[in-house]
């Protein structure tokens, strides 16, 4: 535990941050690095949840539908981010995207470079670590659906692809959303993995968990405050959305 | 050949589907039998929604399926009613009809507001489902499949979820779907009153199998029904209201060879009713008293049959075109020496109107 008065900010000393100057201006507020770290927070997360809605999506139905015996086995890979330290995740996945590894040379060959230490170098890393808080969600909800609706689609001339946007996606709304947040909000979060991957470059892969780290490390505890009040604020607002969003109860059709 | 080809071979542990049907492709045909008997399941393989891997199904000609063919469910042209009305939560009723309409060619589209006007709906256009009562939610769900025009309608047990006042407010729009439109209809129940009703040709099924395959009337009239109707057993009369009895409130009902009274429904003179004769209202005697039943028509004993009870005999009497099932003791088929091709008096206690 961290226990400490907030030290005056003016008083601070010391940092690698070359915004000092703006912080000594902003009196009580996020210096231009902390914000920064902030954006490249939020680009990320925003970045992983579109990748993810269209990953995750097909992977999701595939869980609930499939009455095959590959549904146990993917259905664990999905889930193991859950349980795996992300370190461990991060340093399997920096051996992959790395010079040697499979994912490292597909990039190279394709002329992408190498995506350690890049943003989306990040982002790819973040789609793996996030992937269960998008799929599991979206599971649920499309096993909450059934058969039935689909069936009559099918009966009313809706091709199954047509079936999965006009009644199927619409029905499972709910699931999108809640799949979304917590993917967003998780991927905020990110800790382990980001710095495995991405390191610590300003900019490019110093987010807002990492920037607190920089902030502690540096004993830079005031800002690290102020920063972790915005990650916690965040944080809670984003599980009070998902707790007060309770769409209205089903009734029997 | 205008008909329905269905040969279907489906085993599933525990069950095993093997039919080989054909049935003609206009009015009602129903498929009876108990649950798990397998009716549900010829619905689905007929409408695609279930596989059988060895099956041929053509529908006037026309290969749904067979050794090199499947179309799947989304291009064939039915409608399909299940046994819970299944909307469409997210979309308002008008939302429900219009989905299926919008899928099909403009040249297939007839009018949706036909369908809104038959099943009575067109006061709940802009709800959503779950604002709709059951009864009103199965005929949005009618609605919804007559709007895609189809070339056979299939309906699973459409009234079994409903309680006997929901299933009361439907039976005349069915009725009327019997009566106004001339898609065929493949209709599965459990229930013999809806069955005696709806039906122009029925199918008895049980594990899976066709017991019996004909035409409604001459089906029911038969007695070696292999299937327990008990209180059912009963002929159903094809008739015209001829005459109105306004101050008995009672209605005649005429049929080639002979005619009935029924209690006054309102029914108007000339229209077509189909009245349902149950083996126990109906008694026989060789000789005319006085009694308190109105109708006594004069019949030939056709066959004569077991009952379930060793005691009680079955005996079937042709009054004109009709035929009447008697249930009676066999001590009294005993006294009354019955015999194929004797002369009796058909008293009937009661006749119900199936409108």
């Amino acid at each position: 535990m961290v226990l400490c008065c907030p030290a005056n900010p003016r008083a601070t000393k010391g940092g690698t941050s070359p915004n000092e100057h703006a912080l000594d201006k902003r009196d009580m507020l996020l210096s231009d690095s902390d914000l920064l770290a902030l954006w490249l927070s939020l680009r990320l997360a925003g970045t992983v949840t579109l990748v993810l809605l269209l990953v995750g999506t097909p992977i999701a139905w595939w869980l609930a539908r499939t009455r095959g015996w590959w549904k146990g086995p993917i259905g664990a890979v999905v889930a193991l981010p859950l349980v795996l330290p992300p370190s461990v995740l991060g340093f399997y996945l920096l051996v992959a995207m790395g010079p040697n590894g499979p994912i490292g040379r597909f990039t190279q060959t394709l002329g992408l470079g190498l995506l350690p230490f890049t943003f989306w170098g990040l982002v790819a890393a973040s789609v793996f670590y996030s992937l269960p808080f998008m799929v599991q969600p979206l599971q649920t909800a499309f096993e909450a659906i059934g058969d039935r609706p689909l069936e009559v689609a099918a009966t009313l001339r809706a091709s199954p692809f047509d079936a999965f946007l006009t009644v199927a996606a619409p029905l499972a709304l709910p699931g999108f959303v809640t799949a979304s947040i917590l993917t967003f909000a998780h991927t905020m979060g990110e800790f382990g993995v980001v710095l495995l991957i991405g390191g610590n470059l300003e900019g490019i892969t110093r987010v807002a968990s990492v920037k607190i780290y920089d902030h502690v490390e540096a004993l830079e505890y005031s800002e690290a405050h102020r920063l972790a009040a915005v990650m916690l604020i965040f944080s809670f607002l984003v599980l009070l959305a998902v707790y007060a969003w309770r769409p209205n109860p089903k009734k029997g059709t | 050949m205008e008909n329905i080809h269905a040969c279907l071979r489906l085993e599933w542990p525990g069950f095993c589907l093997d039919v080989d049907l054909h049935l003609p492709l206009r009015g009602v045909t129903a498929l009876f039998g108990p649950s798990g008997s397998g009716k549900t399941t010829l619905l689905r393989c007929i409408a695609g929604l279930e596989r059988a891997p060895q099956g041929r199904v053509t529908v006037g000609g026309e290969i749904w399926q067979d050794a090199h063919h499947w179309v799947p469910t989304h291009k064939r042209p039915l409608g399909y009613v299940f046994q819970e009305a299944s909307l469409f939560t997210h979309l308002t009723v008008l939302g429900n009809l219009n989905y299926g309409l919008r899928r099909i060619s403009t040249a297939a589209r007839i009018s949706v507001e036909h369908s809104i006007e038959l099943l009575g709906i067109s006061r709940l256009l802009n709800r959503k489902p779950d604002r709709l009562s059951g009864g009103e939610r199965q005929r949005v769900a009618i609605a919804r499949a007559l709007a895609v025009n189809p070339r056979l309608l299939l309906m699973d047990e459409p009234l079994a979820a409903l309680d006997l006042k929901r299933k009361q407010e439907i039976l005349p729009y069915l009725d009327r779907l019997h009566d106004e439109l001339k898609i065929p209809v493949l209709y599965v129940s459990h229930a013999p009153d809806e069955v005696a009703r709806l039906a122009d040709h029925l199918v008895v099924m049980e594990t899976g199998r066709v017991l019996i395959d004909g035409p409604l009337a001459e089906t029911l009239a038969r007695l070696d029904l292999p299937i327990h109707l008990g209180e059912d057993i009963g002929t159903i009369i094809e008739t015209t209201v001829s005459a109105v009895d306004k101050e008995w409130h009672l209605m005649r009902v005429d049929f080639p060879g002979g005619h009935l009274w029924a209690r006054d429904s309102g029914v108007s003179v000339g229209h077509k009713v189909r009245v349902r004769v149950l083996a126990r209202d109906v008694s026989l005697a060789d000789h005319l008293g006085h009694s308190s039943i109105q109708n006594v028509l004069s019949g030939i004993v056709d066959a004569i049959g077991d009952d379930e009870h060793p005691g009680l005999a079955l005996v079937r009497v042709k009054v004109g075109v009709a035929m009447l099932v008697a249930r009676l003791t066999k001590r009294a088929a005993f006294s009354l020496e019955l015999r194929v091709g004797k002369e009796v008096w058909v008293q009937v206690k009661s006749v119900a109107l199936l409108e």
